[in-house]
């Protein structure tokens, strides 16, 4: 005798809902800190899937013209490098484990932080700078890539984000 | 007029890239809200395809606006619901796998 399961999930499963705005907070200004919400946020792009990145204290070093270019991996006080924190804090360990990070990434065809920038706002990505770092920072807007949309508060980041995801890296 | 019947996945993309021809580039494209292939879009389109044929992995977005000849801010005027994954689809090959 043969039977025939009929799954229940089968016949009630709705059709999958799509996600379509997200916001990301990118709040570290580590490289470690701030490659994902870029990631995130190209990724959501390429899905056609509208994206805003709003950077909050350190994470404004990924917008900032004088820092941009110089982002570096933690290789103190980061339990992910495995690495002794006395080895980690010798004079350009940081460099070297940013540069082969970068050679890594570069293989995969991940741009650095700079181009990275330029491509998600390309994209129609929308980057923010939060008004309470940039105040606390004594920043201005022309201290930030052209990129940059405007620096705006936490109540207009939300207004942005109503309706989609937030994500907090 | 002839119809064909062409397996596709759960998203759309051909199961199998031989089966594609122009006319049906065509077809997937109006399912997809492009009413019109452009010469733009067809630089794109051909661009992926070829990339995939050649060498099993379809370009990533960055590769795409630096070596199609269609920049990255243009890629995404032309297919407004993600340049990469679009016209993979129209394209005839699978979706593309990589995260950038």
């Amino acid at each position: 005798m043969s039977a025939t399961l009929v799954h229940h999930e089968e016949l009630t499963r709705e059709a999958p809902k799509t996600i379509e705005k997200v916001a990301i907070v990118v709040s570290k200004g580590s490289l470690e800190g701030i490659y994902p919400g870029l990631i995130m946020a190209n990724g959501a792009r390429m899905e056609g899937i509208e994206a805003h990145l709003f950077f909050t204290f350190f994470g404004l070093d990924a917008i900032r013209k004088d820092r941009f270019e110089h982002i570096k991996v933690a290789t103190v006080g980061n339990p992910g490098m495995h690495m002794p924190t006395l080895l980690g804090a010798l004079p350009g360990m940081s460099a070297v484990a940013t540069w082969m990070m970068g050679r890594q990434m570069e293989k995969l065809d991940i741009p650095p932080i700079p181009e990275f920038i330029e491509l998600v706002a390309d994209s129609g990505g929308k980057l923010w700078a939060c008004k309470a770092s940039v105040d606390m920072f004594g920043l201005k807007k022309e201290d930030f890539v052209p990129q940059v949309e405007d620096v705006i508060t936490v109540g207009d980041f939300y207004a942005i984000a109503a309706g989609g995801e937030i994500i907090f890296t | 007029m002839s119809t064909v019947t062409v397996p596709v996945d759960a998203e759309g993309f051909l199961l199998h890239s031989s089966d594609w021809t122009p006319e049906l580039a065509t077809e997937i494209a109006r399912e997809n809200g492009i009413d019109e292939l452009t010469e733009r879009r067809w630089l794109v389109i051909n661009f992926m395809r070829d990339r995939y044929l050649s060498t099993g992995t379809a370009p990533t977005i960055r590769s795409l606006g630096k070596e199609s000849g269609v920049p990255v801010k243009e890629l995404y005027e032309l297919f407004p619901k993600g340049p990469a994954k679009l016209a993979a689809k129209i394209g005839g090959i699978p979706k593309p796998k990589g995260c950038i």
